[in-house]
């Protein structure tokens, strides 16, 4: 039903070799064939961000990249942020305000708010939602989430001035 | 109360009640160590994917399966009647709604689809992705029959009845009325009229329907790993339809990714994956694509509503009447009937106002949509915006300010016990305090100077207020006295481990609303122990005492108090063993912080930790006639009021742009009263994201059909939710009337935002274009719905 290709790439820092149908997408990828189940499948046409991981340091949707694309690529999941320790503030201000409900956006929220963070060290809390306008989140209608991010880059480079 | 138990008594140990505790499950999410139904594989695991009608009625002539069974890896291929001989069907109709009709369903139809979605075969693959080729491959011959799609004529002469069996098309009927109607509307001061409509949508949950189906024929047991809301219920559904034992059934629900009210019903295609499993004696998983979940989710808030509100030259509320029609699909789904929403429209429009002549009547009918069931805050939205939107056009007529006007109507804060027409039963409510408490929050003065200051500039920004009353704790009045087996009681058992710390299971779930955290901190603050030391399962029909899950915002009322009675029992079985251990009488002792007390000097005796290792080790050393019970088991029911209700009122704060239509929220506020609050910060953030799921219904979110019966936008890009970018910041505030059926005193809060913001929305809308006299009345408010009422675009 669909070509085989060998694929060789670096996921969460340990290099990763595989078989893949052409057509298998990162997400399923990620999921089915590495056991990497933290980031979640939502609706297969990259409007929701649940499946949202980092290739070459920016955010993709895994759903709409292809895993034999990837040939030599560097991906990042929140299984490996989690592990290194990168976005713990970020995770921890999640926490703390109850920015996660169910839990099944946050990993995609995570990646795409620490994306933020990097690009924007001080973001209004307009700029946050803007930023965040991929993920959808059914439970917590955002508020915490913007005050979770708005948090975290307030702890890491002081208040934002008015 | 207990004298243990004083929530927000401040900074005793222990004192968890009340305070902002965060959830103990948030750590393993944030690190996408969640396990949804999806992330679960077993051996020899297969999947499913379901071949789904194009047509919205039509007679199955063939299925050609051949093709399809040829492909590598396909397995099986089931269709309706072969699954049909190893399943019972369901008739969804409740016996307490009289009159009430629906058709037995079953797991795939026999020989005939009634909604464009609906699955009429089954692909048992290696991969999700082989049976979704494999289903590609399958011919089936339809016969299109004509299709019933639009409900103003579903009872029309012309109309096509759906089920000839059943006569007609309409499933149910009820006139709920008091007073004198007719004579009040004559004789009235000013009488102020409008049809509303609430446009049909979907639940969305970012977690689609998912489920893992696996027998043990050697055992005879299945087992079933399902994203849901009720797991005991989903126990007898299996048990019955399938022929099996209630024990030879174990419904297990990990981590639920959302569910509000679309997780908590009957999905035949759900069925049909238990029965496949059982018939392979295999772990069988379907996870439903996105395309099927907008075409196989329920639907809900299909309603069109005539109403009308005459008021005297006081300003007083003396009469309303409405007349309520809703589409609910072609089957009423199962167990919780489709007809409970149109039920509760007629059961809650004018609540929160003090007034006699009372008239509502719903009509719910058949068509060829897809089937619509109870979703969050079921029936409030729609009442709460047809009570609101009248209580805007009154104090419109009267000249009076929307506030004023409420303020002169609303129930007395001390006037309670008491009914309304509708026939609602209140135990305590706090309309005027709740209401004074918004108008603060918001500076109403100050908006509305604001808001004439900036219409002079030719900006337009409306204020829409909307009180409610939302219905939690339900009894057994709800399902239970219909004949339906939805438990409307819940179970606690605690129990102290070895080392000190507790374990407490619990009938209710958890969907992310922070159930389990609330246990904990009951518990935690019952027995005496420091949170940390509390873990709660939930979700597990094997291991939880029997219980009716999470819905209807019953977790923290009804299993709140099953968890403080069982914690307090527990602490008591622990005094009792210590007090034998420290030759002491068990009422001079306490438990703090997990250590046994004096209670008079407050000082310490020894750790808990030494009264179970001597229980559960050195048991010979304890009086032999001790009892030494560690564990405790509680129920708890509501038995005075059918449901507690609760109350709040909203406001939404926005800006219309009068070129393009676009509305922009700016904020919105909410103060509500669901009786004691366990964990402020979840009840705060149940209200947000509930209010936000109001917004979308309101301004979003339409499942949109043609005339033939085929949804339109069954896409996350086509049918629109609430995204981070458009959806304001919003203010929560409380006030706290506990009710006093329980020791907790805790009703629920999960719906209480949902209920409100169409309303707060709609009237902010409609106060913004007030300038223009224009209005709108239909959700969702579109652009192109606001342009139509400003005269600048045509109506569709």
């Amino acid at each position: 039903m669909s070509q085989v290709l060998e694929l060789s790439l670096t996921v969460n820092g340990e290099r990763v070799t595989r078989r893949v149908e052409a057509r298998q997408h990162l997400i399923d990828f990620l999921r089915l064939e590495l056991g990497l189940t933290g980031s979640h499948t939502g609706c297969e046409h990259g409007v929701c961000g649940a499946c949202t991981v980092r290739v070459d340091g920016r955010i993709v949707r895994g759903c709409l990249v292809l895993a034999a694309c990837l040939e030599g690529a560097t991906v990042e999941t929140i299984e490996g942020v989690s592990e290194t320790g990168e976005i713990r503030d970020l995770q921890d201000a999640f926490i703390s305000r109850n920015a996660a409900q169910c839990g099944y956006c946050t990993p995609g929220m995570l990646m795409t708010a620490a994306e933020l963070l990097r690009s924007n060290p001080r973001p209004a809390r307009e700029e946050i939602r803007e930023y965040l306008a991929g993920n959808y989140c059914r439970c917590t209608g955002y508020h915490a989430i913007v005050d979770a991010v708005e948090a975290t880059a307030a702890a890491r480079n002081g208040p934002r001035q008015a | 109360m207990n004298d243990s138990i004083d929530p927000g008594s401040g900074d005793r140990p222990n004192s968890y009640i009340g305070k902002s505790v965060p959830r103990p499950n948030a750590a393993k999410l944030v690190e996408g160590r969640g396990q949804y139904v999806d992330d679960i594989l077993l051996p020899r695991l297969l999947n499913v994917a379901f071949l789904r009608s194009p047509h919205a009625h039509a007679k199955i002539l063939n299925i050609d399966a051949g093709p399809a069974l040829e492909l590598p890896g396909v397995r099986r291929v089931f269709t309706g009647p072969e699954l049909a001989e190893h399943c019972d069907p369901w008739v969804a109709v409740l016996a307490h709604f009289k009159g009430m009709k629906s058709p037995p369903q079953l797991p795939l139809p026999l020989d005939r689809t009634t909604w464009a979605g609906e699955a009429v075969a089954a692909v048992v693959a290696d991969s999700r992705a082989l049976a979704e080729d494999a289903c590609a491959r399958i011919a089936v011959s339809y016969q299109p029959l004509a299709a019933a799609v639009d409900m103003e004529t579903a009872l029309a002469a012309s109309a096509p009845v759906i089920h000839p069996e059943l006569g007609d098309n309409l499933c149910f009927q009820r006139l709920n009325e008091a007073g004198k109607v007719e004579e009040t509307f004559a004789s009235a001061h000013r009488v102020v009229e409008a049809v509303f409509h609430s446009g049909r949508h979907t639940g969305a949950t970012l977690e689609p329907r998912s489920i893992l189906a696996d027998y043990d024929r050697a055992q005879g047991k299945l087992t079933v790993y399902h994203s849901t809301q009720a797991p005991h219920m989903m126990q007898s559904v299996f048990a019955k339809h399938l022929r099996l034992p209630e024990g030879d059934v174990r419904v297990i629900c990990t981590d639920v990714g959302g569910s509000y009210g679309i997780k908590v019903h009957v999905y035949p295609d759900e069925v049909a994956v238990a029965v496949i499993a059982k018939l392979m004696a295999r772990p069988i998983k379907f996870i439903a694509d996105r395309l099927e979940s907008f075409t196989s989710d329920i639907h809900a808030r299909d309603h069109r509503i005539k109403a009308r509100m005459a008021v005297d030259a006081t300003g007083a509320i003396v009469a309303i009447d409405i007349d309520d029609l809703t589409g609910i699909g072609p089957y009423s789904v199962y167990p919780r009937t489709s007809a409970v929403e149109g039920n509760q429209v007629v059961n809650l429009v004018g609540g929160p106002y003090d007034f006699a002549n009372f008239r509502a009547k719903t009509t719910v009918v058949f068509q060829n949509k897809t089937p619509t069931c109870q979703y969050r805050a079921v029936g409030h939205p729609i009442a709460t915006a047809v009570t609101e939107g009248l209580v805007d056009l009154a104090a419109e007529a009267l000249d009076l300010d929307p506030a004023e006007f409420r303020r002169r109507n609303l129930m007395r804060d001390n006037s309670y016990p008491r009914s309304s027409p509708a026939g609602m039963k209140f135990e305590a409510l706090s309309h005027e305090q709740s209401l004074a408490k918004l108008l603060e929050m918001m500076d109403y003065a100050a908006l509305r100077a604001e808001q004439s200051r900036l219409r002079e500039k030719g900006v337009y920004r409306g204020i829409g207020l909307a009180s409610f009353i939302e219905l939690t704790n339900p009894s057994p009045f709800m399902y239970g006295v219909g004949g339906a087996r939805i438990s409307a009681q819940d179970g606690c058992w605690v129990r102290i481990d070895p080392d000190g710390s507790v374990l407490a299971a619990t009938g209710v779930t958890e969907q992310g609303q922070g159930t389990e955290a609330i246990i904990r901190q009951i518990v935690a603050e019952a027995v005496g122990v420091p949170i940390d030391r509390v873990r709660v399962m939930t979700g597990d029909t094997l291991t939880t005492p029997y219980g009716g899950g999470t819905w209807a915002c019953r977790g923290a009322g009804i299993g709140g108090e099953a968890a403080l009675q069982a914690g307090l029992a527990v602490k008591q079985a622990a005094l009792q063993v210590a007090a034998a251990m420290l030759q002491a009488q068990p009422d001079s002792l306490d438990l703090s912080n997990g250590e046994i007390i004096d209670k008079a000097s407050r000082q310490a005796r020894m750790p808990l930790a030494e009264v179970s290792r001597i229980v559960y080790f050195r048991g010979d050393t304890l009086p032999p006639d001790l009892p030494r019970e560690l564990m405790q088991t509680r129920h708890f029911i509501t038995k005075q009021y059918p449901f507690a209700f609760t109350n709040g009122v909203q406001a939404s704060w926005l800006e219309v742009d009068t070129d393009t239509g676009m509305i922009r929220l700016i904020k919105h506020w909410c103060v509500e009263d669901c009786g004691r609050i366990i964990n402020p910060m979840l009840v705060d953030e149940q209200v947000r994201g509930g209010i936000v799921q109001g917004i979308g219904g309101a301004l979003y979110e339409h499942c949109v059909y043609s005339p033939t019966g085929q949804l339109l936008n069954a896409s996350m890009a086509d049918y629109l939710v609430p995204m981070a970018a458009e959806m304001p910041d919003i203010e929560v505030g409380h006030v706290e009337t506990p009710t006093k059926e329980s020791l907790l005193g805790a009703k629920g809060a999960g719906e209480a935002g949902t209920a409100g913001a169409p309303a707060a929305v709609m009237n902010a809308i409609n106060d913004a274009l007030r300038p223009f006299g224009a209005k709108v009345f239909a959700q969702p408010f579109t652009p192109e719905r606001i342009l139509a009422a400003l005269g600048k675009a045509k109506a569709r």
